[in-house]
């Protein structure tokens, strides 16, 4: 999909928004909602910074790391695609606290989605290193560069466009996952939704207003994406255009 | 204790009849899933100018979280006479979620097949059912499938959600196993630990599909 | 004692499973001596180059670098394995030019010729810019140095690579079909630039060519190589003259037919 249907999508949802404020049945809930969604922005936040640093260790440490460190990622890295995000949720909410680890709520929900996401971001960390033409590893050697100048230098730079699509699917999972916390008593989008709706039973509005709210942060998030992916590109390949 | 066999065993039954119910859940909502993307897919091609609307719509589905669309369906549905049990709310939610990931896969998958095969079709003058069959069918499968399988997973490990409108599937059990003996560690590392061995029997399954189907179409 | 030669292969095997690309191979290369391969596709040229350049491990043998293991190091007397630390202390003193190229694509010609000796080398940037700038305009570029590669046409690409290479200052270079990829209108500038280098530059030059009448006029000695072995060598008045073994001849015959 382009993003200029994007963009119309955004203002579309934007527009619905603003028109169904001034109606009395829905403005009422706004602020509440407006005030979930900022907790939910904040962990889908911190959650993709964590999904970033453990996708990228976890791949560097899968493809150069002595044996044992490398076993310890693949463990990672299958344990938390095999099994779910809730019952990753839950197991460190509910389980850890029994081996006297207890986190907060927060805690938990960051760590639990950061480190789901982070898995499957390694295997894009992993999938754009190797796609990096064969070439390009060849010359660095014949430069004499040791391994860590090439990755840095040489390869993650080119690595990093391809990356890009990839990890713009995964911030926008990982923003979706953030309703989960709801489910261990943090009061984001979600919660606050759920909340409203047992109070009031205006189901409709509700649910209505919500739907529009996460719409409109994955369109922030699926643009914003798609223009660094653009100036990306045009950065590794620049005069191609021209 | 940290862990408690004979708690475990006692445990065990309860879970694996909870575990028939999202196994249940994962398989009619992949049927769903399936059918209706691929009814999205062939209507996006079929008849013209739906291309744009079907996007949206995709696109809609795709960017809001499934656990709000369990929450729409449930809860909003009645408000328009349709009452459904929780069970078929979130059987048909997860549906229509995976429809929209399942009708990309397809689009990909036809999308992928070299112009001149639908152009050497026209000009053996098939009739587009006929070249939908033997020709684009055929070919798109290979890359089709395994996509295919790869959400039928994901769709697997999203059923715990169900829990969230009380379906008493895994997760839901386990909870409830929790709150009544105030031991969660053996329920929810259980669930778990199903799920982790059913994704890797599942990959590792994908995985030689995939070899199967590629080494028959370069055959 | 006469002196060490700049590279020798002594009994140097390489096999891929049951294939025997090399076949205890034995070459010794002087110091400033300029060498060509040629023979035909598949007979182990490329290899020889990539072995000594540590892109390829060896399976038997040991190649000399001025007189010490490449891939072996000395321990107690015995030849062992070499660690990364020895291999890039050997390894820094060869330079290799690719058939394809292989420019950093994200990066201008200068920041390619200033990459390695800033990272590698340690060298400051000042310096580094110097130098590069004066590599080149050897090879007739510094119009060109904030170009990107896409910017650039195949034989200026390969000429950015050249400098590349020189920028770090080798004893050896290694050459591998460096004007295959090219347009036959952009061969003659590349090897105008070899040529030069050979000229003012004490290197040792290790190169695979298709060009034989470039082979002929700029290196010292050729060597024909066959299925994996040196089936003739000799000065190249002599092999391409007078040629003595009928592989050679029939090599000779057909690319000659051919180009
Ligand atoms: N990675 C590899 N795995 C298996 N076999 C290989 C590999 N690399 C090269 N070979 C084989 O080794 C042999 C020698 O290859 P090499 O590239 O050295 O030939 P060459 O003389 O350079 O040929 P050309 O003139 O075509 O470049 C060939 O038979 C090739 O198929
Ligand atoms: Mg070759």
């Amino acid at each position: 999909m382009g993003i200029g249907t994007l963009v119309a999508m955004l203002a579309a949802a934007l527009a619905v928004i603003g028109v169904l404020a001034t109606q009395q049945a829905y403005s009422l809930f706004l602020p509440g909602l407006l005030q979930g969604a900022v907790l939910t922005i904040e962990i889908a936040i911190l959650g993709s910074l964590l999904a970033i640093v453990m996708g990228v260790l976890a791949a560097l440490v899968r493809l150069y790391g002595p044996a044992p460190l490398r076993w310890l990622a693949t463990v990672y890295v299958e344990i938390f695609r095999g099994t779910s995000a809730l019952v990753q949720l839950f197991w460190l909410f509910f389980v850890l606290p029994q081996f006297g680890v207890t986190l907060d709520a927060f805690l938990v929900a960051v760590v639990a989605l950061g480190l789901n996401v982070g898995a499957y971001g390694s295997e894009v960390v992993r999938g754009a290193i190797l796609s990096v033409a064969r070439g390009q590893w060849e010359a660095c050697t014949a430069l004499n560069m040791s391994r860590a100048q090439m990755l840095r230098r040489v390869i993650l730079p080119q690595a990093f466009v391809a990356m890009i699509p990839p990890w713009g699917n995964l911030f926008i999972e990982l923003l979706k996952s953030t309703s989960l916390v709801s489910l261990i008593t943090l009061s984001d989008l979600a919660f606050k939704a759920q909340q409203m709706n047992q109070n009031t039973f205006k189901t409709i509005p509700i649910f209505t207003l919500v739907l529009l709210m996460y719409l409109v942060m994955s369109l922030v998030l699926t643009i914003g994406m798609r223009l660094l992916e653009r100036r990306a590109s045009a950065g590794l390949a620049r005069g191609k255009a021209a | 204790m940290i862990w408690d066999w004979s708690f475990t065993l006692e445990i065990l039954p309860v879970l694996a009849q909870a575990a028939v119910v999202s196994v249940e859940a994962t398989l009619i909502s992949f049927v769903l899933a399936a059918t209706l993307g691929l009814v999205l897919a062939v209507v996006r091609i079929a008849v013209p100018r739906t291309g744009w609307t079907i996007s949206v719509l995709v696109e809609l589905i795709r960017s809001t979280p499934l656990l709000i669309q369990i929450f729409f369906i449930y809860f909003v549905f009645p408000k328009f006479g349709l009452v459904l049990d929780a069970f078929t709310a979130g059987v048909l939610a997860i549906g229509i979620h995976y429809a929209a990931y399942c009708s990309e896969v397809y689009r990909a998958g036809f999308d992928n097949i070299h112009r001149g095969q639908w152009e050497a079709s026209i000009a053996l003058n098939l009739s587009a059912w006929t070249t939908f069959r033997d020709i684009i069918i055929p070919q798109a499968i290979p890359p089709i499938v395994p996509a295919l399988g790869n959400y039928l997973v994901a769709l697997f490990k999203e059923t715990p959600l169900l829990s969230a409108i009380a379906v008493m599937e895994l997760m839901q059990t386990a909870k409830i196993i929790g709150s009544d003996t105030f031991r969660y560690t053996e329920p929810i590392t259980l669930v778990g630990l199903f799920f982790l061995a059913m994704s890797l029997v599942s990959a590792a399954l994908i995985r030689a599909l995939e070899r199967l189907l590629n080494r028959r179409t370069v055959r | 004692m006469t002196e060490q030669p700049m590279v020798r292969f002594e009994n140097v095997s390489k096999r891929y499973g049951t294939l025997t690309v090399l076949d205890e191979l034995n070459l010794e290369i002087a110091r400033g001596e300029k060498v060509s391969v040629i023979g035909p596709s598949g007979s182990g040229k490329t290899t020889v180059l990539r072995m000594l350049m540590t892109l390829e491990t060896i399976n038997d043998g040991v190649i000399w670098v001025e007189g010490e293991p490449l891939t072996h190091m000395k321990k107690n007397g015995k030849l062992v394995p070499a660690d990364l630390a020895h291999i890039r202390r050997i390894r820094a003193k060869i330079g290799m030019v690719f058939q394809s190229f292989n420019l950093f694509p994200h990066m201008t010609a200068m920041a390619n010729c200033i990459e390695a000796p800033m990272t590698v080398l340690g060298m400051k940037r000042a310096e580094a810019e110097a130098r590069a700038a004066e590599l080149l305009d050897l090879v007739g570029l510094s119009q060109k140095k904030d170009h990107y590669p896409s910017q650039l046409s195949g034989g200026q690409q390969q000429r950015v690579a050249i400098a590349r290479a020189l920028a770090m200052r080798p004893k050896i270079m290694l050459f591998d079909e460096v004007t295959s990829a090219l347009d036959p209108e952009l061969v003659g500038e590349v090897l105008q630039v070899i040529r030069q280098i050979g000229r003012e530059h004490d290197l040792t030059m290790l190169m695979v060519t298709h060009q034989m009448g470039f082979a002929k006029e700029f290196s010292d000695r050729v060597c024909f190589f066959y299925q994996g072995k040196i089936c003739e060598q000799g000065p190249p008045g002599e092999l391409f003259g007078a040629p003595k073994n009928e592989r050679t001849r029939q090599f000779l015959h057909a690319v000659l037919e051919a180009g």
